[in-house]
């Protein structure tokens, strides 16, 4: 299911490998609409690439009967991605730092932090049930598409 | 697109030379079953090259710290090889990039296994 209301997109999508990739291919293209630097797109695909990952995987857990939904707005400021789950719920004070020497040989943990690395802002909302994740880039003076 | 895998020989060490993405539900689970494969053969000498590897995720390279770790763990050796931009700054930010073993030139990885 797709909606449109200004410049803001949203998709519902099943908990699937496909709609990762759906999501991530829309943030790429949004970003580069929005007329940032090829660094930038990357850092902002693969961040909510990761924030889809962990929607799916984490949150929904493949359930079928389980939805993970994506809306894209460009404010003209900033980039604003947001991802909603309907998992358990996530609580980011319980993660565990994968650059703690003890953790740094761990084959997984890293998500979160490469979301906090490359976006500008990060927020994590409880929804009782699922998470949703904001995820922000400042545009600053780079000439936007909207 | 998924990654691509092929493995060539030299001087006892197994090159697998990557290509494409290395990414959840695409190459993670391909390369982890090389890796295995190899080792399964005793091939224990083993260099990754990425040199044409444009994209990782989390998964990606966790799979690459898994592959390490289980490398190692064999009594084996691991080592990374032409690592593009993309992969080199997000091993730095991971703090990654100390832990493995990184060449940029072939036959100095090759010369860099020990002899045993």
């Amino acid at each position: 299911m797709t909606g449109q209301q200004a410049s803001r997109i949203t998709y519902t999508l099943d908990s699937s490998l496909d709609s990762v990739n759906k999501v991530e291919q829309t943030a790429e293209q949004m970003a580069r609409k929005a007329g940032v630097d090829e660094d930038e797109i990357f850092r902002i695909s693969m961040a909510v690439r990761e924030a889809a990952v962990n929607a799916v995987l984490h949150g929904n857990a493949y359930d079928p009967d389980k939805r993970m939904t994506a809306s894209f707005e460009n404010t003209g400021a900033d980039l604003v991605i947001r991802i909603t789950d309907e998992g358990k719920g996530l609580d980011p004070a319980t993660l565990p730092d994968p650059l703690a020497p003890e953790n740094l040989l761990r084959g997984s943990g890293r998500g979160i932090f490469l979301i906090r690395s490359f976006m500008d802002e990060v927020h994590f909302r409880q929804l009782h049930p699922g998470t949703e994740l904001t995820l922000i880039k400042h545009l600053g003076t780079a000439p936007t598409g909207a | 697109m998924s990654m691509k895998i092929s493995t060539r020989q030299v001087d006892g060490v197994t090159i697998l030379d990557l290509g494409g993405r290395i990414t959840l539900g695409e190459g993670s689970v391909q390369l982890r079953d090389s890796v295995r494969d190899l080792l399964g053969k005793g091939q224990k000498k083993i260099l990754l090259n990425l040199g044409e590897v444009n994209y990782i995720d989390s998964s990606g390279i966790g799979e690459l710290v898994s592959a390490y770790t289980t490398v190692r763990n064999q009594g084996g050796e691991l080592k990374l090889l032409n690592l593009t931009r993309k992969v080199h700054d997000l091993l730095q930010i991971t703090k990654l990039y100390t832990v493995f073993d990184v060449k940029d030139d072939e036959a100095s990885a090759i010369a860099a296994y020990s002899q045993a």
